[in-house]
Formats: C-alpha cells, sequence, structure tokens
C-alpha cells in the first residue's frame, strides 16, 4: 500500500500547475464579462404589464412598514391587497450596504439618498424611470423634481420620496441646557462635558457634518459646498473629527443600535433622525432634538428601479404607491421628514406636520446638505481637485483608529 | 462490475491515491485555493473614477497604502495583540477546569461537563454578543451589580472585545486540553509523585511539555477567530478591528479590502505552519 | 494524583468561577426571552410568555430554520464524502505532500471567516458569474466542515488496525466489498460525530453566510442579524436563541458519548 514518493511528486506537480492555469484562465475571461456591467436596461419601460406577484425592495429603516414593528404603522398590507404583489424588504443601514444590495441585481426596487443615487446610476445598476408610468408623479413639490441627484443629462431615474434633516438629539437629565449648535459634539470644550456619551453616525458621510460646522466656524477655509472638499478643507475636517473621536462613547450605525444605546444610558447626546426620536418617546425615554443654528445634512431620497429587477411591473406599482398621498404621508409622519407629494400634507394626522417639517419651504431646505456622492470635480473654479468617496473612506477609517 | 473496477485498482497505489484524493483535493485547491487566489489578484486592481467600480489595472498601490498609513499599522497591531491576549486568557481558563474534568471529575460528572463545556457552541454567536452587549451598557447587569461597591464596568471598549471573544471561544480552547490531558497516563503523574515532586512542580515539567501541542492546537482557533472577527466589535465597541476595515471596504474598494485580507492570511499561514511544527495538528 | 486537601478546594472554587462566568450570559438570555421590554434593559422590568407563542408563530424564523437545515444537511453530506476520502488517503497510504493535506483541509477554518467569505463571494459574483443563492451557501459551508469530518474519521482509522481489511482481502472481498463490510462499520462512530459537529458548525455560522447567501436567503444567524435591528422581533430573537440551546443538548450529549467510545476528542473533532 505505499506509493513510490518520487515519481508522485512530478504528478503533484503537473496537478498543482494546472491548478494555477485553470485558475489564472477563469479570472482572466470571467473578470471580462463581469465588469462590463451594461445596464441591462437601458431605457424605461413604455407600458406597465401585470404585476408579477412580488417585489423585492431595499430601503431605509422605517420606509416600509406593513404592521409588524407598530400595528397602527402599516401602509403596505392595503397595497398587497390592491396590486396583489408580496413585499419583501430588505433594511439597508447605510448607502453603502444599499449600493451594495443593488449591486447583486436580486432586488427590484431601493429607496436611495443622494450619496447612493449617482453610484447606481453610474455603475449602470439603477434604470432609467418613465414617470408617464406613474400617475403620482404629477403631484409631487416641483423643487423635488429633475435634481441633480435624481436626473442626469435629462433622464429621470427615480422618483422622490421625502426629505429631511439630520437632527441633535439629546438626554434632557444629562444635558441640562439645552444645545442649538452643533458646538455640544464638536468644540473640545463642550463636548468633553459628555465625553464618552457623545456620538455620531458611523459613516464616511459624516465627515460633511463636520464641513457643514467649519462652514460657520471657520470661514476662512471657504467651505461652500460640504461635499465638495479640496485638500485643505477635507483634512480641517478630519482633524475636528479626530478631535471628537476622543469623546465618541459609541458610533451608531443601525437605528436599534442608537435607540438602545439612549435608552440604556450609553449615549447622552449626537447626531441622529427624527424617526428614533420618536421610537425613543413611544417608548417613554426622555429625548428632544433640535436643528442647530449651522444648518444640517440630509437627505432626499429617490425610488429607483434596478437595472437588473425581475419584478419592473411591481416595482413601479411600488414606487406609485409610496408616493401616493395617504401613503407618503402615512411614512412622512412615521419616520419624521417632509413628504414628496403636495396632496400629503392635507393627509397627515397631525395638521401642522408639514410646517413643522418644512415641506414647501425651500429656504429652510437651502440650509440642508443633502447627501450626495462626493466627485473629484468640484463643481467650481477649482477644478477636479476635490476628494472622491473612497478617499472619503479611507478618512474616515483614519478617524475611528 | 465492481470485480472489474478492483481489478483496475489492484497494485495501483497511486491511482488509489489518486482517485480517493481527487474529490477532496479538487474542492480545496480549485475551489477554495483558487478563491483565495482570485482575492490575490483582486488585491492589485484599482477603482474608476467615478463608478468606483473595479479596474483590472495592475498597481500596488493597496499595498502601499496599507504599509505606509500609520493607521492600518495600528488597527492590524491591534486586532493581533487582542487575539494574543484572548488566546493566553482562554488557556488560563481552560487549563484548570480540563484538568478537574480529565483528571479529578468521576467519569458521570466528567459526561455532563464536557456536555456543559459543548453546549454554549450551540447557542448562537450573534446573541451572546448581544447578551454581553447588554450586559456590558450603562445600565446593564455588569454595572447593576457593581455599583453598591462603587465601582464601575468598563463599558464598550478593547477591554468589553477582549472579555466577549475569551467568553465565546473558550470551549476551543477547553477541548483540545481535555483531550490532551485525557491521554496523558495518571501512570506519568502518579511517578512523578513517587519521585518526590509537589504538584506544582509535576505540573511544569511534566504535565505541560506534555500537554503543549494541545494547548496550540486550541489556540489556532480563538486566535485565529478573533483575527477575523468584526461583528462583536462592532457590537461592544468602537474600535476597528483588521475585520472591520476589509467588511467596510468590500463595497466600494474591494481591490483595498483584499490587500487587507492578505495581511490575516499571511499571520494565520506563519501561525499554521508554526502549529504543525509543534506537532499541533494530531491535537486538533 | 494525590492533590492536598486545599488544591483539591482550589480546583473546585476555579472550575465553578469558570463554569459560572460560561453559564451566567447564557441565563441572562433565558431571563430577556421572558422580558416584557423590547429593548434589553435590565433588570427586565417584568416577566411574560408572550414571546414564545409569537417566535413559533414567526414564519421569517420558521423558514430560516428550514433553510439553514437545508443548508447543513448539505454541508454536512458534502463534508462526510469528501472528508471521509481524504482522511481514508491520509491514514492509509504513504505519499509525497501528505502533511500538506491535513495543512489544506485545515486552512478553511483556520483563516478568518471574512477572507474566506470575501475570497468566495468574489469568486461567485466576480469570475463565475453565480448568483449567490442556497448552492453557494452550501458550497462556504462545506469547504470549512470538511476538516471537522477529516479529523474524526482519520484518528479514528489510525486506530483501527490494517489487519482486519488485509484478512478481508485475503478472504477473497473486493477493495469496495472490504470498505462495505469491514471499514465502514468501525468508522461509523467517527462518521456520526464528524457528521453532528459539521451540521453544527454550518447551523451557527453567521460570516461566510453573509457573503455567500443571495438576497432572499436567510439562514437562522442571519435572520437574527436582521431581526436584532428590529425593536419588536428582538424578544422574540432571544426566544429562538432558547429553543435552539435546549434543542442542541441531545445532538451535542450523542457526539460525545461517540466519540468518547471511540476515543477520539479534539475541538475540530468536537467543536460545533
Amino acid at each position: 500500500m505505499r506509493a513510490d514518493p518520487r515519481s508522485a511528486r512530478w504528478a503533484w506537480l503537473i496537478v498543482a500547475g494546472l491548478s494555477v492555469l485553470i485558475v489564472a484562465f477563469a479570472v482572466g475571461c470571467g473578470s471580462d464579462d463581469s465588469t462590463s456591467t451594461e445596464a441591462s436596461s437601458d431605457s424605461a419601460p413604455t407600458e406597465l404589464g401585470a404585476g408579477e406577484g412580488e417585489v423585492n425592495l431595499v430601503a431605509w429603516a422605517g420606509y416600509v412598514e406593513d404592521g409588524s414593528t407598530d400595528p397602527k404603522v402599516d401602509w403596505v398590507s392595503d397595497f398587497e391587497k390592491e396590486t396583489g404583489c408580496k413585499v419583501n424588504v430588505k433594511i439597508g443601514n447605510t448607502s453603502d450596504e444599499m449600493v451594495q444590495l443593488m449591486r447583486t441585481g436580486q432586488y427590484d426596487a431601493v429607496s436611495a439618498s443622494g450619496d447612493a443615487t449617482l453610484r447606481l446610476i453610474d455603475g449602470g445598476d439603477a434604470a432609467p424611470v418613465n414617470t408617464d408610468l406613474i400617475p403620482n408623479y404629477a403631484d409631487v413639490f416641483d423643487s423635488l423634481k429633475d435634481q441633480p441627484f435624481n436626473t442626469v443629462d435629462g433622464v429621470n431615474y427615480g422618483v422622490p420620496h421625502g426629505r429631511g434633516a439630520n437632527l441633535l438629539m439629546w438626554n434632557p437629565d444629562a444635558v441640562k441646557t439645552a444645545p442649538d449648535s452643533w458646538d455640544v459634539v464638536f468644540d473640545p470644550a463642550k463636548a468633553g462635558e459628555q465625553s464618552g456619551s457623545v456620538t455620531a453616525y458611523d459613516n464616511p458621510i459624516y465627515i460633511a457634518d463636520a464641513a457643514v460646522y467649519l462652514m460657520t466656524h471657520e470661514p476662512d477655509l471657504g467651505i461652500t459646498n460640504p461635499y465638495e472638499l479640496d485638500d485643505e478643507q477635507f483634512n480641517a475636517a478630519i482633524d475636528l473629527l479626530k478631535q471628537q473621536r476622543e469623546h465618541i462613547g459609541e458610533y451608531w450605525s443601525d437605528y436599534t443600535k442608537q435607540i438602545s444605546a439612549f435608552a440604556n444610558g450609553d449615549t447622552t447626546v449626537g447626531t441622529t433622525w427624527q424617526v428614533i426620536a420618536n421610537l425613543l418617546e413611544a417608548d417613554g425615554e426622555k429625548v428632544e432634538t433640535t436643528l442647530p443654528v449651522e444648518g444640517s445634512t440630509g437627505w432626499s431620497d429617490t425610488w429607483m428601479v434596478s437595472s437588473e429587477a425581475k419584478n419592473p411591473n411591481c416595482a413601479y406599482l411600488w414606487l406609485d404607491h409610496i408616493i401616493s398621498p395617504q401613503a407618503n404621508a402615512d411614512v412622512a409622519e412615521w419616520f419624521g421628514e417632509a413628504p414628496s407629494n403636495q396632496e400629503s400634507c392635507a393627509l397627515t394626522a397631525d395638521k401642522n406636520h408639514c410646517d413643522i417639517y418644512h415641506a414647501a419651504d425651500e429656504e429652510y431646505f437651502d440650509q440642508i446638505a443633502y447627501w450626495t456622492t462626493p466627485v473629484a470635480d468640484c463643481g467650481d473654479d477649482r477644478g477636479d481637485v476635490c476628494k472622491t468617496y473612497d478617499e472619503w473612506v479611507q478618512g474616515w477609517t483614519e478617524v475611528k483608529g | 462490475m465492481g470485480r472489474r473496477l478492483a481489478d483496475l485498482f489492484h497494485g495501483r497505489p497511486r491511482l488509489q491515491v489518486g482517485s480517493l484524493l481527487a474529490g477532496p483535493v479538487g474542492w480545496l485547491v480549485i475551489g477554495y485555493l483558487g478563491s483565495l487566489a482570485v482575492l490575490l489578484v483582486a488585491s492589485f486592481w484599482t477603482l474608476g473614477e467615478l463608478s468606483g467600480e473595479v479596474q483590472q489595472d495592475f498597481t500596488l498601490d493597496n499595498y502601499e497604502q496599507i504599509i505606509t498609513e500609520p493607521v492600518y499599522r495600528s488597527i492590524a497591531g491591534r486586532t493581533v495583540l487582542i487575539a494574543a491576549l484572548v488566546t493566553l486568557t482562554d488557556i488560563l481558563l481552560a487549563l484548570p477546569l480540563a484538568f478537574y474534568m480529565a483528571k479529578v471529575a468521576t467519569p458521570r460528572v466528567r459526561g455532563m461537563l464536557v456536555v456543559a463545556v459543548l453546549m454554549p457552541l450551540w447557542s448562537a454567536y450573534l446573541v451572546k454578543v448581544y447578551a454581553w452587549r447588554a450586559i456590558l451598557s450603562q445600565d446593564g447587569a455588569l454595572n447593576w451589580v457593581l455599583q453598591p461597591f462603587g465601582v464601575e464596568g468598563p463599558g464598550y471598549g478593547n477591554v468589553a472585545v477582549w472579555i466577549v471573544m475569551s467568553y465565546i471561544w473558550l470551549p476551543y480552547m477547553v477541548i483540545p486540553i481535555y483531550a490532551g490531558l485525557d491521554r496523558l497516563p495518571n501512570s506519568l503523574l502518579s511517578a512523578s509523585e513517587d519521585l518526590g515532586a509537589r504538584p506544582g512542580h509535576t505540573f511544569r515539567r511534566v504535565i505541560l511539555p506534555l500537554i503543549f501541542p494541545a494547548i496550540v492546537a486550541g489556540s489556532i482557533f480563538t486566535f485565529s477567530l478573533t483575527l477575523g472577527d468584526y461583528i462583536a466589535p462592532q457590537l461592544v465597541s468602537s474600535t476597528q478591528f483588521i475585520g472591520s476595515v476589509v467588511y467596510a471596504n468590500i463595497t466600494n474598494n474591494l481591490p483595498l479590502a483584499a490587500a487587507f485580507a492578505t495581511v490575516p492570511i499571511m499571520i494565520m499561514v506563519v501561525y499554521l505552519l508554526i502549529a504543525r511544527r509543534l506537532g499541533a495538528f494530531e491535537h486538533v | 494524583m494525590l492533590l492536598s486537601r486545599r488544591s483539591k478546594v482550589l480546583m473546585r472554587i476555579g472550575v465553578g468561577l469558570t463554569l459560572a462566568f460560561i453559564y451566567i450570559p447564557l441565563s441572562i438570555i433565558f431571563v430577556y426571552a421572558f422580558s416584557t421590554s423590547r429593548t434589553l434593559t435590565w433588570p427586565p422590568p417584568g416577566l411574560t410568555t408572550e414571546w414564545f407563542g409569537k417566535a413559533l408563530d414567526n414564519p421569517g424564523a420558521r423558514d430560516a430554520f428550514l433553510t439553514s437545515l437545508q443548508a447543513g444537511v448539505a454541508a454536512t453530506a458534502i463534508a462526510l464524502l469528501l472528508g471521509t476520502l481524504a482522511a481514508m488517503a491520509v491514514s492509509r497510504y504513504r505519499f509525497f505532500g501528505r502533511e500538506t493535506i491535513s495543512f489544506l483541509v485545515i486552512l478553511p477554518i483556520a483563516l478568518p471567516g471574512i477572507v474566506t467569505g470575501v475570497a468566495l463571494n468574489t469568486t461567485f459574483t466576480q469570475v463565475l458569474g453565480v448568483e449567490l443563492s442556497l448552492f453557494t451557501i452550501v458550497v462556504g459551508h462545506a469547504t470549512f466542515c470538511i476538516v471537522v469530518v477529516f479529523n474524526n474519521v482519520a484518528a479514528r482509522l489510525r486506530r483501527l488496525s490494517t489487519s482486519f481489511e488485509e484478512a478481508s482481502a485475503d478472504l477473497g472481498a473486493g477493495p469496495l466489498q472490504t470498505f462495505r463490510m469491514v471499514t465502514l462499520p468501525n468508522m461509523r462512530g467517527a462518521l456520526v460525530a464528524g457528521a453532528l459537529l459539521a451540521f453544527g458548525l454550518s447551523f451557527d455560522e453567521i460570516i461566510v453566510t453573509t457573503f455567500t447567501a443571495g438576497a432572499g436567503d436567510q439562514t437562522l444567524p442571519i435572520w437574527i442579524f436582521t431581526n436584532f435591528s428590529r425593536p419588536n422581533q428582538l424578544p422574540i430573537v432571544n426566544v429562538v436563541a432558547v429553543i435552539v440551546i435546549l434543542l442542541s443538548v441531545v445532538p451535542v450529549y450523542l457526539a460525545y458519548r461517540l466519540t468518547r467510545d471511540e476515543g477520539t476528542v479534539g475541538p475540530a473533532t468536537t467543536a460545533a
């Protein structure tokens, strides 16, 4: 039962060599096919067919509620009954996750923020949208239509979901004087008072929040667009964030982490979404929110259809449903944002909702810097020297250390 | 047919070995090593401008970045340090337990203890991490217990990661040490005693050298499992580990993620080679 | 070994503390499964069994459980086949590269999960253009389960004298017959133990699975991960965890009995 070692050696070497060749061949050939990701549908459909029976969505938490979080919060069940499209939703915690999920081509639609939309459009993962097939689009606020983050070269890639701002939230028992500025999380002295209990959004896009702060507190840097930062401005923002790092207790990337952190007292002040404050208050916790004087970052989300959608008809039906007056009113109230449909303002449970969230107030939203993808082209006379998103990612890695 | 096949294989040991190994080796070499090779190749690629799509131009930029920029070095260093700490902690925790199970406990108690040590492996990893997250939080069980003493728990951070990882991988260390001690003949221990050695001396000079390979075998698991984890660090701390950086860059910068992923690969290959030299593979 | 009374007492205390360290967090999970609060506050404000009912009703949990079962069975089957083949080659023959086999086999489990996951993911999606699905999950799991079966069977075969097989051949049995009637029955314990442990490994795995699972596939660990992020589902997750722990006593005990009788106990042989 003994094999001759020496002659077997050659056999092994041949096997090893063949394996390497096979792999190299596979990599060489296979990858040529896959990186030329032509959009499977380069143009929008001209008419809708019958619903396919289900639709797979990628959405922010709180955007697609079917009653399982709170029985009274449900705008999915009646959609499913009316259209026969069963809704499957995958929650994306960050824009990065959403881009990653959409790239797999296994989802039909996504509620993308501005820092994801351009990536999806350029990567060929989002298909153009024919808004004529979406009746409710007509009632969307004009200021949200044909924006740079959802329309490229005159081609529309989605419908607006709603918009809102990132707010400052604090625990009034721990932070005695109500803050009105971001300095409570950025200024070394003020942040130091809550050292170990400050929080920030765990994503490179948060660098823009530092830039917004610097716009007011260090005007010499000349920051006009917090997403287009050149070397000097970028490094200043990174330094500010590194300073903040010393006082951070925990960064939050999923909303339940922040809920439990505030509820448990691990965090007392930091950036948040209104829906988180709503959930905490529903659970009986004391928190307060405000939009600080420097302004803030925010988002204006777009529902986009995947270029490889397997259920495009149901996807269009969903898009039409989520921007319909009642559904858009429901989600805007639940999440705490301004609806995109003008008719929704009359249908919110709280009649002041649209005023509180400045739904029609363009001046207010001028203070908000919507999430968008940082690109090299600064968009002004500086040229192409601004930091790209992957540089932001590396900067964020540096900040967290 | 069976007879024809038997004739074909008879007297041809190489054919026998070859056909036995074709499946497993094919799977592991082509499938697994092939995937690792793909990862390695990806680490030499770069990103396109706006779309951030992967371009297959050969470049050493990614490696240059992880070598020159200090943050990547400190992250790798921190991960290795905590992995080593966790391994040491688990060895210290496992030794008394394993010794008791192998040498002191009655057979019935031994059976119960083995089951007791193995059961936590079946409780979901995630649930255990979340339980610790709750225990270590500000209003959690640990602070609740320590409050009367006026002390506070460590909260979240590197210490928390160390505690949680030591907890989760402990069974992986107990079992091989237990197995090693089980194989140790009691006669050796009696002989040592007869020759006048006190228990501590016996432990250092007789037991430890003999179970050393088993300890190394257990350390393979505790070290590598800590080295690659990104979920526990994310849940009980804000510090970044190697796995966290790889995970963060997968979407936007696959080449960089791949390059950084080669760091734990190299560390583990070296570790495994040393472990094999020390005879640990017999005890895994 | 005669330990002094004091040493024995100290040892018992040490063992007790270690066991307490192991089981207190698990008992806390038990308590949370009955807590009325939806966030993991301590101490729990009240106790209730409502989550148990909700968990058993929950279709997501049931589907995830089934997917995990399917993946586990498939991965275990493949691992059994490949692991046994490799173990037989290594313990019954000597050839160039024999030591490399055990190195190769342990690699998938020794390398960090994220490396294995990312490598497989890149290969599947970029190179082969294969869509992620249950198939890719099984491929990933089988790869690191091979070592568990391999170690069990190889250890058993090392102890099994070849004289039985030679006697069988002398009596006229062909190699397949010998395998079926002599070798296999003697390995049975190791095979079952290896299978149980491979299944356990696959059942609890999260990192590699995250990278090899398709959009709609949820194994139980993935389901747990996504549902920890939903306030109303958190207590149900705790209940599911408790159920899994209780269900696992039987296979763990079985695995222990089988490996003990055949004298093979090791972490890759008994680790779940």
